[in-house]
């Protein structure tokens, strides 16, 4: 297959594309414009449509408008953006409407920086917006991972008629990596009958709708949702493990930090150390039994939390163990990556305490 | 042999409205629905409900319907519309949906020349939450949160939003009616069917603001509260077509 060399920010429209999305609305911030510039070249070459709305929280309604009409549609921000999106997520999540959201982080809190982040782990992964209810979230850590992970997105969207958020960074964003598009092959959305395109006289008319005012009725709607949510997280949990097989040192790092976790592994393993790296691939649902197995299975006795912002992960690593070993973190933030030397540092500090306890 | 001479319009549903007793939203609605049926749209129709007294309107219209977050229809109705160009998109909005949360939306559609049909309700105040001060009450009037009047000094000037919208060139027809006595219904019912035409001749945004009542909420009987209308309401906004740029081919 041809590989050509594409930023982050191109190859998941183009990938996008592919995957039968033909409507994308947005709003430019940075790191994430390159999203919309390629879409607006894009698009019309495709039948399709790329539109500026006047504010992110406009772009998500329009997702929402659209998602309803049984469209595949898509949006993508950064950090401020996402926050501003999220009433409308809410609402998607409300209305169980299919869609996928790009988020390329950014540094926060505020208007923060525009240098690469994972500090919005928390919005995407416990409140995508107000109401009991939750996104389907990717961490890809490389170009042609983000690439495999929208077909993925947009086909586990629409099986379970949720929201499905691409979570990126700035650096995974703005760099370039030769990618395998072709791989993707012609993908069509599945029939969705419960859409509302005009009943044509053939049906019952079809009503997109999040508004119950009974409670009992409201209870019942949350309460199917979350045995959907229940499947999601039997069936679509993913991760990756990296050189477990023996480890004592588990470093659990996802997107553009795993990366770096990796060199940091390598280098650890060169001394003798023997570390290795659980990656959760899907942050909700939360790979958690396969990170307490991978764990066990190695005989691990130390967990190091990498992240590029100041702990936002480390509970959910905790609860998946049980805290039945000590979970270290280190995190960079503001849009500072760590360096592989540091994190080695943070790795050798850890075997100092495994072999004095062994003593 | 009985003739029926008059009915149900087919696309209004045969339930029971949620509102209050003299409350114009019921005439309104009539009037969309008749549209529908004349027009003959139902089945290629999709209507969004707003938030506020109208948010179950999608319980009350036969076509295929969307709910849509506080302000966000028009933005909800572009999304529709963009997937769905030779559909009818309409949407059903108060002036709190309309012209305070979600402004931005409102305005931009009108600028993008949406292709789309807006029924928009100005009773001068928020109906659901019950009674407070909306972006179109008088200056004067007295809501729960202007229990002094509405100074303007204060809370600001009520918006005209059919003058503001028609220096847009986007919108293609913008009429502002009311529904307080039968020849202006009669009005209002013509320039809905407008409103709808222009959007199915492909000409742009159009927009039906209609005067209303909420008798509920001003504290007044329902004969009273369409007084207050005439009296009260029609002398700050004016009735009358504000912008046509249909070419008088819709009429």
């Amino acid at each position: 297959m041809a590989k050509v060399l594409m930023k982050g920010n191109e190859a998941i429209a183009e990938a996008a594309i592919a995957c039968g999305c033909r409507l994308y609305f947005g709003y430019p911030i940075t790191p994430q414009t390159e999203v919309a510039e390629y879409m607006a070249k894009r698009m019309p070459k495709v039948g399709g449509l790329c539109l500026q709305a006047e504010s992110e929280i406009a772009a998500i309604n329009m997702v929402l408008g659209a998602a309803a009409a049984g469209a595949r549609v898509m949006t993508s921000s950064s950090s401020p953006g996402i926050a501003l999106k999220s009433e409308g997520i809410s609402y998607i999540a409300g209305s169980d409407l299919p869609c996928l959201i790009l988020n390329v982080q950014r540094g926060g809190p505020g208007l923060g920086g525009i240098q690469p982040a994972q500090s919005d782990y928390n919005l995407a992964v416990k409140s995508a917006g107000h109401g009991d209810a939750h996104m389907v979230v990717y961490a890809p850590s490389s170009i042609q991972e983000i690439v495999d992970l929208t077909a993925v997105a947009f086909d586990v969207g629409d099986k379970y008629r949720v929201p499905v958020m691409m979570l990126a960074d700035g650096a995974l964003g703005q760099m370039m990596e030769p990618v395998d598009l072709e791989s993707l092959g012609e993908r069509k959305p599945p029939e969705k009958p419960w859409a509302t395109t005009g009943h044509g006289g053939l049906r019952k008319k079809n009503i997109i709708n999040s508004l119950y005012i009974e409670p009992e009725e409201l209870e019942e709607k949350v309460r199917a949702r979350f045995e959907r949510y229940a499947q999601i997280a039997e069936h679509e949990a993913r991760w990756e493990e990296y050189k477990l097989g023996d480890a004592e040192i588990c470093l659990v790092a996802y997107g553009i930090t795993a990366r770096i976790c990796k060199t940091a592994v390598e280098m650890a393993r060169r001394r003798g150390i023997k570390a290795g790296l659980f990656r959760p691939i899907t942050l909700w649902p939360y790979p958690s039994r396969q990170l307490d197995e991978a764990c066990r299975r190695a005989g691990v006795k130390r967990v190091l939390v990498a992240e590029l912002n100041m702990g936002q992960m480390v509970d959910d690593v905790r609860l998946a163990i049980n805290c039945r070993l000590p979970v270290a973190f280190h995190g960079r933030t503001g849009g500072v990556l760590p360096s592989p030397e540091e994190l080695l540092g943070e790795i050798a500090r850890l075997d100092a305490e495994i072999k004095e306890e062994k003593d | 042999m009985a003739e029926l001479v008059f009915g149900r319009p087919k696309s209004l549903s045969d339930v029971t409205l949620s509102y209050c007793p003299g409350c114009t939203h019921g005439i309104v609605h009539r009037l969309v629905a008749e549209a529908i049926d004349e027009l003959g749209i139902e089945g290629k129709t999709i209507g969004i409900a707003p938030v506020g007294c109208s948010v179950f309107a999608y319980n009350f219209f036969e076509c295929d319907m969307i709910q849509a977050p506080h302000g966000r229809a028009p933005a909800v109705a572009t999304g529709v519309k963009r997937a769905l160009p030779d559909r009818v998109v309409f949407t059903y909005q108060g002036d709190g949906d309309l012209a305070a949360i979600g402004t931005a939306e409102t305005v931009h559609a009108a600028a993008r020349g949406e292709n789309i049909t807006i029924i928009f309700i100005n009773n001068a105040i928020y109906g659901m939450t019950g009674g407070q001060m909306a972006p179109t009450s008088l200056p004067g009037q007295v809501t729960t949160t202007s229990p002094y009047g509405r100074n303007p000094k204060i809370q600001g000037n009520p918006i005209r939003v059919c003058e503001m919208l028609a220096t847009l060139d986007g919108v293609a027809y913008a009429e502002r009616v009311a529904v307080d006595c039968p020849k202006n219904v009669l009005r209002a019912k013509k320039a809905i069917l407008k409103a709808f035409k222009t959007q199915i001749e492909g000409k742009g945004l159009a927009i039906v603001e209609v005067l209303s009542s909420c008798p509920t909420q001003w504290g007044k009987s329902p004969a009273e509260a369409l007084e207050w209308i005439r009296t009260a309401m029609m002398p700050y906004y004016p009735l009358g077509v504000y912008v046509d740029r249909t070419g008088g081919d819709a009429e």
